[in-house]
C-alpha cells in the first residue's frame, strides 16, 4: 500500500523540480525573514534570485546544531509568533535544549509524512496502535500520534513506562501496532513471558521502532518475542521529528521523504558532497518547512544513499542504517546524551572534580548508565552521610539536566585513565555496530 | 583534648585493603584502631595509629586519598556499663555521636568517638572526670 503514489512513486525528473521550486521558496523565505540565513547567504554572495534549481544546494552554507543553539529559542522563525501552534524541544548539549517551531501547515506535513510512512509497514485504518514514544517536548509521541490519526488507526496514547499498564492495554483493547524505541519493544517482550500473558491474547502484528540505533539482530530477536514484523522508523526533531524516513516492506534501506526533506552525504571533514553509496555524514534540507526550515542542517549521523528503484515501487531515495556518529552524542534509551553535560554537571558543584566516566551497558535490554565520579582528593568527607548526599545530588543534577537517571559510583582520585590527548570518556558495552 | 584519626576512601576493588596494611607495615606503623564503614560501592576506613601524619605521607605517596579527622579517645573501665555511662554524658548534654568504634585490650578499654563539635564532647567528658587519651598516649600503646 503506498499512501501517496505521486509523490513517492514520482519520476527523478518530477522529483527535481519539485524540490528546485520549493528550495527557491525557502531561500527568499529564510532570507527575508531570519537575519542569521540573510547574513550567512550574504556572506558567501549569494541572493534568493541566484537559486534556481535544487543541483546549486552544494554551493549554499550548512546549518549547525550550535547554530540552533547561538539563535535559541526563536531567532530562526520565519514567521510571527501568533503563526507558531507548536513547540518541541529535546536535549542540547550544555544545558540549552534544541528548539524547534510548527505552523499549522507544518504539522499537516509532519503528519503526512508519517502517515505514509506507517502505510509502508502495512498500517491501515482497521489497525491499533499502541504508541508507547514519550509524549511531551520530546516529538516521538506527539509525531506518531498525528500520523497515525491520519492513517485512520485506533490510537492508544499511552507514551513512556508503566509496563504493567502497557501490557494490559495491549491485551484488552486488542493493540495490532506497537511503536515505541527497539529496547522498550524488547523489554515489553521480555515482560510479556515473565508474566505468563498467554502470547494468543496479543493480537500485534507489527512494529514501528525508532530513537536510537538498532541492529538486524536486536530486529530478529523483537520480531521473535512479540511475534511481530518490525520496521525502521527514522528522524530528528531539527528536521521534523519521526517520519523523515521509514524502511518499506522489501527492508534495505529507508526512504526519504524527499519532496518534504532533501538528503546529501557530506565527507565530514572536507564538506564535499559524496556520490551516491559512499559513506558519509548525512545533511537535510527541509525545503517545505514553514517556520524553522534549515539550510543543509548536519545530523552528524553516518550512513549511504541509494537512488536505484525499489522493488515496493517506489522512487524515493533510501539511506541506509546509521553506522555511527561523527560526533560524541549518545542515545541512551532513547534520549540524546552528550558527554559534555555531564561534565558542567560536575563542573557547577563544588564537591565535585570533573573527572568521570560513562559506562553504558545493555541489561535485559534497557540501557543503563554508570557515571563514576572520582572525588575531590584535597577535600572529602570521611562521613558515609555526607558522601552519600554528594552522590544523591549529582545523580539529581545528572537527572534534571539529561532526563535519564543514572547510576553515580564515586571512585578514588586517579583511578580514572587519564590521557594525552582527548581523554576516554564514554566506554559502551552496547555492542551496536 | 582530642587526637588524629586518619580516614581513607577505597573503592570495592579486590586487593585494596590489603594494599593500605602492606604500606603501614612496611613503614613500622601500627594501628590501634580501626573500623570500615561501607555502601555497596566503596567503604571509608577508619584509623588511629601511633604516627599519623607519617601514615598519611606514605599513604599518599602510595596513591591513596587520606583524610585527618579530630576524634576523642576515651580510655573506660573494661567492664559492662562503662561504655553506657559514656553516652549517658554526652545524651544528657546533647551531643550527637556521628561515629564511633571501641575495642579493649589487657583490661584497657577505648572508645574512639567522633561528633560535629569535637571541643565541646572533649570538655563535656573531662567535665565527667573521664579519661582522654593524648596522640603521646596512642603511641605508648
Amino acid at each position: 500500500m503506498i499512501w501517496n503514489n505521486n509523490m513517492e512513486c514520482a519520476d527523478r525528473q518530477q522529483m527535481h523540480e519539485i524540490q528546485s521550486r520549493r528550495l527557491t521558496a525557502m531561500i527568499q523565505r529564510i532570507y527575508d525573514h531570519v537575519p542569521f540565513y540573510r547574513n550567512k547567504l550574504k556572506e558567501v554572495g549569494i541572493e534568493p534570485g541566484d537559486i534556481r534549481s535544487v543541483d546549486q544546494l552544494k554551493n549554499l552554507p550548512f546549518t549547525t546544531k550550535s547554530d540552533l543553539r547561538d539563535n535559541y529559542p526563536f531567532g530562526l522563525f520565519t514567521v510571527p509568533q501568533s503563526e507558531v501552534v507548536r513547540i518541541h524541544a529535546s536535549s542540547g548539549t550544555t544545558g540549552k535544549p534544541t528548539v524547534v517551531g510548527y505552523t499549522q501547515q507544518d504539522l499537516e506535513t509532519w503528519a503526512e509524512v508519517v502517515a505514509r510512512s506507517l502505510t509502508m509497514a502495512g498500517i491501515h485504518s482497521g489497525d491499533t496502535i499502541q504508541i508507547a514514544y514519550g509524549y511531551g517536548p520530546f516529538t516521538g509521541g506527539l509525531g506518531l500520534h498525528y500520523g497515525a490519526e491520519k492513517v485512520g488507526a485506533t490510537v492508544i496514547p499511552i507514551s513512556t513506562g508503566n509496563t504493567k499498564k502497557q501490557l494490559q492495554f495491549m491485551t484488552d483493547f486488542g493493540a495490532t501496532v506497537l511503536a515505541c524505541t527497539p529496547s522498550y519493544a524488547a523489554h515489553l517482550g521480555e515482560s510479556i513471558l515473565k508474566e505468563g500473558i498467554d502470547p494468543d491474547r496479543i493480537k500485534l502484528h507489527t512494529g514501528v521502532f525508532g530513537a536510537e540505533p538498532w541492529t538486524n539482530e536486536m530486529r530478529k530477536e523483537i520480531e521473535q518475542l512479540l511475534r511481530i514484523k518490525a520496521f525502521d522508523i527514522y528522524g530528528l526533531s531539527e528536521v521534523i521529528g519521526p517520519g523523515v524516513s521509514m524502511e518499506c516492506e522489501c527492508q534495505c534501506g529507508n526512504h526519504v521523504h524527499e519532496d518534504h526533506f532533501i538528503p546529501e552525504i557530506i565527507h565530514p571533514e572536507t564538506l564535499e558532497v559524496l556520490p551516491d553509496g559512499e559513506l558519509g555524514e548525512l545533511v537535510f534540507t527541509p525545503v517545505s518547512k514553514v517556520a524553522m526550515p534549515l539550510l543543509r542542517y548536519r545530523t552528524r549521523d553516518l550512513t549511504r544513499l541509494h537512488r536505484e528503484k525499489c522493488d515496493c515501487g517506489r522512487t524515493l531515495v533510501r539511506m541506509e542504517k546509521c553506522l555511527g556518529r561523527t560526533d560524541d552524542m549518545l542515545i541512551i534509551r532513547g534520549v540524546n546524551v552528550f558527554p559534555s553535560q555531564i561534565e558542567s554537571v560536575l563542573m557547577e558543584m563544588s564537591e565535585t572534580t570533573p573527572h568521570y566516566q560513562l559506562i553504558i551497558r545493555r541489561e535485559n535490554n534497557l540501557d543503563t548508565l554508570e557515571v563514576l565520579v572520582e572525588i575531590d582528593e584535597k577535600n572529602w568527607s570521611d562521613s558515609i552521610r555526607e558522601l552519600e548526599g554528594i552522590r544523591n545530588r549529582i545523580d539529581h543534577n545528572i537527572k534534571s539536566t539529561l532526563g535519564i537517571s543514572a547510576k553515580v559510583r564515586l571512585v578514588e582520585p586517579h583511578s580514572i585513565e587519564r590521557s594525552e590527548g582527548k581523554a576516554k570518556r564514554v566506554i559502551d558495552h552496547r555492542l551496536l555496530h | 583534648m582530642h587526637i588524629k584519626q586518619l580516614s581513607v576512601f577505597l573503592e570495592d576493588r579486590s586487593g585494596r585493603l590489603t594494599e593500605l596494611t602492606r604500606i603501614l607495615a612496611e613503614n613500622d606503623i601500627n594501628i590501634t584502631a580501626l573500623s570500615v564503614a561501607e555502601t555497596a560501592d566503596y567503604g571509608i576506613v577508619r584509623m588511629v595509629v601511633g604516627r599519623p601524619e607519617l601514615a598519611k605521607k606514605v599513604l599518599e605517596e602510595a596513591g591513596f586519598s587520606i583524610g585527618l579527622t579530630d576524634v576523642v579517645c576515651v580510655n573506660i573501665p573494661d567492664k559492662p556499663g562503662s561504655l553506657y555511662r559514656i553516652l549517658e554524658i554526652l545524651t544528657a548534654e546533647k551531643i550527637n555521636v556521628d561515629y564511633m568504634y571501641a575495642f579493649s585490650n589487657n583490661d584497657v578499654a577505648l572508645a574512639v568517638i567522633r561528633a560535629a563539635d569535637i571541643v565541646q564532647m572533649s570538655g563535656v567528658l573531662e567535665k565527667n572526670n573521664q579519661q582522654l587519651l593524648s596522640q603521646a598516649d596512642i603511641y605508648q600503646l
